[in-house]
């Protein structure tokens, strides 16, 4: 088989020889007419079964059910297959095609989750209630004389060491569980750099708690 | 054990963490190492660290690896 026929088209790192039916679907979207429209019809019809099958797996942390789920799964599907064809050239045959279009089905699922949260919210995200934060981890009521110490340490440290950005996250995510993928709708922001602000920020308190002497200080073995 | 210990857990990060972007990046290569051969988390360390503590990337995996390895989810072509 002619190796040049399995590579991916203008791709600028590394080509490698694609399995025969990635390049079936890689030739099929880069290619024109009858055989374009095809080929773009099937993975509409893929992705929009991927959809629906991660929308039923997700159904229990939705309040919708029936058309509507069905309406969510169709979005997630359109604006994959969008987010597929316009990428299909940096597809560097590193899985199969089918698999890495999936991803773009499963995340486009998780984004429309997030939009369904706002649907629903009854709280505005910069709402502070911090007698949450024990129910959110687990704390036990029964051995408040433990904790409470630590957490009053924590929202001390929440207040003098965040950044401002840092402390709306903390707060939305933490004490008032907001959906991550919630919150980046609501800041126009995405879902890494979300999560790497709230990195930081558990850093930042973690070493606040070890300094004060709430936490032992467990450098970490692999940095 | 503290009786924080679920609190003191989230406040630990992992200096190996990809981070959202690098495990969308990855996560195909990911499930279908996982699938293969059950090693994913020590071929690719940075992702498995990521996933222990991002809920939201951990539904994508979850969701990729149930639509790719399900019984109803094959993703294999039909025609």
């Amino acid at each position: 088989m002619a190796s040049a026929d399995l590579t991916v088209p203008d791709c600028p790192v590394e080509s490698r020889a694609l399995d025969p039916e990635s390049a079936t679907w890689v030739r099929g979207l880069g290619g024109s007419g009858a055989v374009h429209d095809e080929t773009v019809a099937r993975l509409h019809e893929l992705l929009l079964r991927v959809a629906r099958g991660e929308v039923r797996r997700r159904r229990g942390q939705l309040a919708i059910a029936g058309p509507e789920l069905d309406d969510l799964a169709h979005q997630a599907a359109a604006d994959a297959l969008i987010g597929v064809v316009a990428k299909v050239t940096q597809f560097r045959g590193e899985s199969r095609f089918t698999t890495w279009a999936c991803k773009f089905a499963i995340f486009e699922v998780s984004t429309k989750i997030g939009r369904h949260f706002w649907q629903h919210a009854t709280a505005p995200m910069e709402a502070e209630d911090w007698d949450r934060l024990p129910d959110r981890f687990g704390l036990d009521p029964a051995r408040v004389a433990e904790w409470r110490d630590v957490v009053a340490a924590l929202r001390r440290a929440v207040d003098d060491e965040l950044t401002d950005h840092q402390r709306r996250i903390f707060v939305a995510i933490v004490l008032n569980g907001t959906p991550l993928d919630a919150l980046v709708l609501e800041l126009g922001s995405n879902r890494n750099a979300i999560y790497k602000t709230l990195f930081d920020a558990r850093r930042k308190l973690r070493a606040s708690l070890v300094a004060h002497g709430y936490l032992e200080d467990h450098a970490s073995r692999r940095k | 054990m503290s009786s924080w210990g679920s609190l003191e857990r989230f406040l630990k990060t992992d200096p190996l963490d990809a981070g959202c972007a690098e495990t969308f990046e990855l996560l195909d290569r990911y499930v279908e190492r996982e699938l293969a051969h059950g090693d994913a988390a020590a071929h690719y360390p940075g992702v498995a660290a990521h996933l222990s503590s991002c809920n939201p990337c951990v539904q994508d995996f979850e969701g990729l690896l149930a639509a790719i390895a399900g019984p109803a989810g094959s993703t294999r072509s039909e025609k």
